[in-house]
């Protein structure tokens, strides 16, 4: 990969090998699925038009990679958070499912050079974080992730996902430090 | 897309203590968001100098958790639901 550059109209550029873009797109896509478990232009028509406005209070999500992409708004009060989750958790599911979709439309088809306007890298910078909470919640990461790592023997089946996941910090860094 | 500021209250410290604003809005210490995206979103979000959300963001790494700003409970709720648009773990609290 080469890095992201800032370009003139306040817009970024990169380059990505075919091998990284095949991994980002299965990447984006999954956490697209997981957010859209209906089928993203489905849900996406649903929300909109409220069709499937659930009847029952929405609730904290079991699975912990969804309960970290849609968190609870209130730390020690679940009446609160049952209640900010009513009004805020299907417009953020529909935020994160448009930037996952937004990055996976600005991708080169098959890897090379690509630029994105200051818009598009926002929706990456999300995405790409979404695609790292998810990693790291299924992984366990903690903050002393390099040892954790480290401890790991070579032929640790999470071995490979370690490393997609300290590669996508170098990429989302790289992309934080172009638009900063 | 950048987001709008969307609160303009003061964060509470010490040189500047607000006492009739009793809703915060807290970010918590995370594992996995990176220091300079986090410094980078305070910055979007609060529309905050470089230098007030690295403090912020140094905050919240080394005591594990930060308040980022104070005001009417809507406002703290809306910050929240922002914050929560870029990954970040917030929380509102009623701050006693």
């Amino acid at each position: 990969m080469e890095p992201f550059r800032r370009t003139r109209g306040g817009g970024v550029r990169a380059a990505l090998a075919p091998t990284e873009t095949s991994l980002l797109r299965s990447l984006v896509g999954q956490v697209i699925t997981l957010i859209a478990p209906d089928g993203p232009p489905q849900r996406q028509l649903d929300d909109l038009l409220d069709w499937d406005a659930p009847a029952d209070e929405p609730e904290t999500p079991d699975d912990p990679v969804l309960a970290r992409l849609l968190p609870d708004g209130y730390r020690d009060d679940p009446t609160a958070s049952q209640e900010f989750r009513r009004y805020t958790e299907s417009g953020l599911r529909s935020a994160k499912h448009q930037a996952a979709q937004e990055m996976l439309d600005t991708m080169p088809e098959t890897g090379g050079k690509f630029q994105l306007t200051h818009d598009q890298a926002q929706a990456w910078l999300k995405a790409l974080n979404d695609i790292r909470l998810a990693l790291g919640v299924r992984l366990g990461v903690t903050e002393e992730f390099e040892e954790q790592w480290g401890q790991l023997p070579a032929d640790d089946p999470q071995w490979a996902a370690y490393e997609v996941y300290a590669w996508l910090g170098a990429v989302q860094e790289s992309l934080v430090q172009a638009l900063a | 897309m950048s987001v709008a500021p969307a609160e303009v209250d003061l964060p509470r410290s010490a040189d500047n203590p607000i006492t009739d604003k009793p809703w915060v809005t807290i970010v918590w210490n995370d594992p996995v968001n990176l220091m300079t995206y986090v410094t980078y979103v305070f910055q979007q979000v609060f529309g905050y100098p470089k230098k007030k959300a690295t403090r912020l963001m140094l905050d919240v790494h080394h005591k594990g958790k930060a308040v980022v700003a104070v005001g009417a409970r809507e406002a703290m709720e809306h910050n929240v639901e922002i914050l929560h648009g870029y990954g970040l773990w917030a929380t509102v609290q009623h701050d006693n």
